[in-house]
């Protein structure tokens, strides 16, 4: 590992002008991907900018009835929280189904949606990767892909975005509340991650110098009922093959609110957009729910070796979406 | 010059004993224990946080100390498998059942597995639900602890010699 600074930043102020005086730093939340990745040679960084201690730990209420999750809430405090278990049920289970509960008690929020991809390639200096070196190709394409992507890939990259939590985030329309050099703003996290195009090093829409303050989860969602389930290789402590998050309302026999993500189809969280329009006024049927997903997935484009994912995806989305219909909402009025 | 950039002096709590260190920045928790503290309980396993034999208690909670920069925990507590029984005299509870039932055998993840069930243990009280907790349960209370919930909330720490069952078991005893 290359020598590097540390600074342990005080407040977003400090943290951000101490990453613009230092070329090639990198914010340092928990670490569990980050310290991986500088042992592994892949990340550099000249200096750390240690962000974890920074006063951004709340989960809190905000006047409007929306939830605020602070970036440097630790993964295990916020699926255990009693606001987020009660009211994004999606989402605490979403943070439960990764990682261990060592890593959970570490990871942070901020740091779980900025997390890099494991595409074995990328993790290997020894193999191409365009993400980790632009230009040097893909080797995933004709490679070992059977975990990759499925939809709106591109033949600079197919590797897939590891996070549970984000792809919860995307359902429940979070965003994602970002401090930077111009000042504040957020973003829809449905969109803060971004397709690989041309340009697959770049995760996010996350600008130079930018640090994720937090996310904030609507109060339209708060109590509907949501929920995220996972597909995988072990029954624990692994990377999704496939995974769901929904939240859907049913309201005089129709589907009024409905939020659908697939995790570990793509390059990021994906909104399923499509289905979400073919379902909504629609009666919430197994019929109407394997039409909308199968609208979506139609635009997949699997790999050689990773077409399980359609059926596996369709699958648990039906699932997920059949017993979310099923369930009563919480008596809560948002 | 190069010496102020890349150290820090860092002062950690380790088993009850307040240590001041000039520690490289690269330098982890798990080598920091074992090289510079010669507590050598917390194993070096894959040094990828994917196995948990490093795992430690900080602040008491459990954690992959191959994963953690030492200069970052400036002011923490650390409990390694050395210091988990306090003063010494008694072993804990976990180290005892796992003697009893004879839940290892190289040992090689037995101090991450103890300390991984220690910190397990707390979060159970402390009300922390886990993948195989039904939603539904009220929040806030302490979740039981079934077999499926231990081993769901151990999945973190693997065991190459297969022990699993009589590790369950072991951590059922303390349960009990």
């Amino acid at each position: 590992m290359k020598e590097f600074a540390y600074v342990r930043a005080g407040s977003v102020e400090e943290a951000t002008s101490a990453y613009a005086s230092h070329t090639g730093a990198r914010y340092l939340g928990g670490g569990t991907n980050l310290v991986d990745l500088m042992k592994l040679g892949v990340e550099r960084p000249t200096a750390l900018i240690d962000v974890s201690r920074l006063p951004l730990d709340a989960v809190e209420e905000l006047p409007d009835g929306a939830l605020r999750i602070g970036a440097t809430v630790r993964n295990s405090d916020l699926a255990a929280h009693p606001l987020v278990r009660d009211r994004y049920p999606a989402l605490s289970q979403a943070v439960l189904a990764g990682a261990s509960g060592q890593l959970r008690n570490a990871a942070t929020t901020g740091g779980n949606l900025l997390q890099r991809t494991r595409c074995p390639y990328f993790q290997d200096l020894s193999k191409p990767c365009n993400k980790r070196e632009p230009g040097s190709g893909c080797g995933a394409l004709d490679g070992v892909h059977r975990d990759h992507a499925v939809l709106g890939h591109s033949a600079h990259c197919i590797a897939t975005h590891p996070s549970d939590m984000a792809v919860a985030l995307a359902a429940l329309d979070g965003r994602v509340e970002l401090y930077g050099p111009e000042g504040s703003r957020s973003v829809p996290a449905a969109d803060f991650h971004r397709l690989p195009g041309d340009r697959p090093e770049q995760d996010t829409e996350i600008r130079p110098g930018e640090l994720v303050t937090g996310v904030v989860l609507p109060a339209v969602a708060a109590g509907l009922p949501s929920a995220y389930r996972k597909a995988r290789d072990r029954a624990s402590y692994a990377f999704a093959l496939a995974s769901v998050a929904a939240v859907l309302r049913v309201a005089d026999g129709v589907v009024d609110h409905v939020g659908l993500a697939f995790g570990a189809l793509s390059h990021r969280p994906w909104r399923a957009r499509r289905a979400e329009e073919a379902l909504r006024g629609a009666a919430p049927t197994a019929a109407a729910f394997e039409h909308a997903v199968g609208l979506e997935l139609s635009a997949a484009r699997p790999l050689r070796d990773n077409a399980y994912k359609l059926p596996l995806a369709r699958n648990l989305a039906v699932d997920v979406l059949s017993r979310l219909a099923d369930t009563v909402p919480a008596g809560r009025t948002p | 010059m190069g010496n102020h950039q890349h150290h820090s002096e860092t002062t950690l709590d380790v088993n009850g004993k307040p240590h001041t260190l000039t520690v490289d920045h690269r330098r982890v928790l798990l080598d920091l224990l074992r090289e510079d503290l010669d507590l050598t309980g917390a194993k070096k396993g894959c040094d990828h946080g994917q196995c948990g034999a490093c795992t430690v208690l900080v602040d008491g909670r459990r954690v992959n100390s191959c994963l953690l920069l030492a200069v970052t925990l400036d002011g923490c507590e650390v409990t390694t498998v050395e210091g988990l029984s306090g003063d010494g005299e008694e072993p804990h509870p976990l180290q005892r059942a796992f003697l009893e039932r004879d839940a290892f055998q190289c040992g090689y993840c037995t101090p991450g597995q103890i300390c991984s069930a220690a910190g397990m243990l707390a979060e159970a009280a402390a009300g922390h639900p886990s993948h195989v907790t039904d939603p539904a349960a009220p929040t806030g209370e302490p979740v039981p602890l079934d077999r499926e919930e231990i081993r769901e909330r151990l999945s973190g720490n693997l065991c190459r010699c297969g022990a699993y069952p009589r590790i369950a078991e072991a951590v059922e005893d303390v349960i009990r």
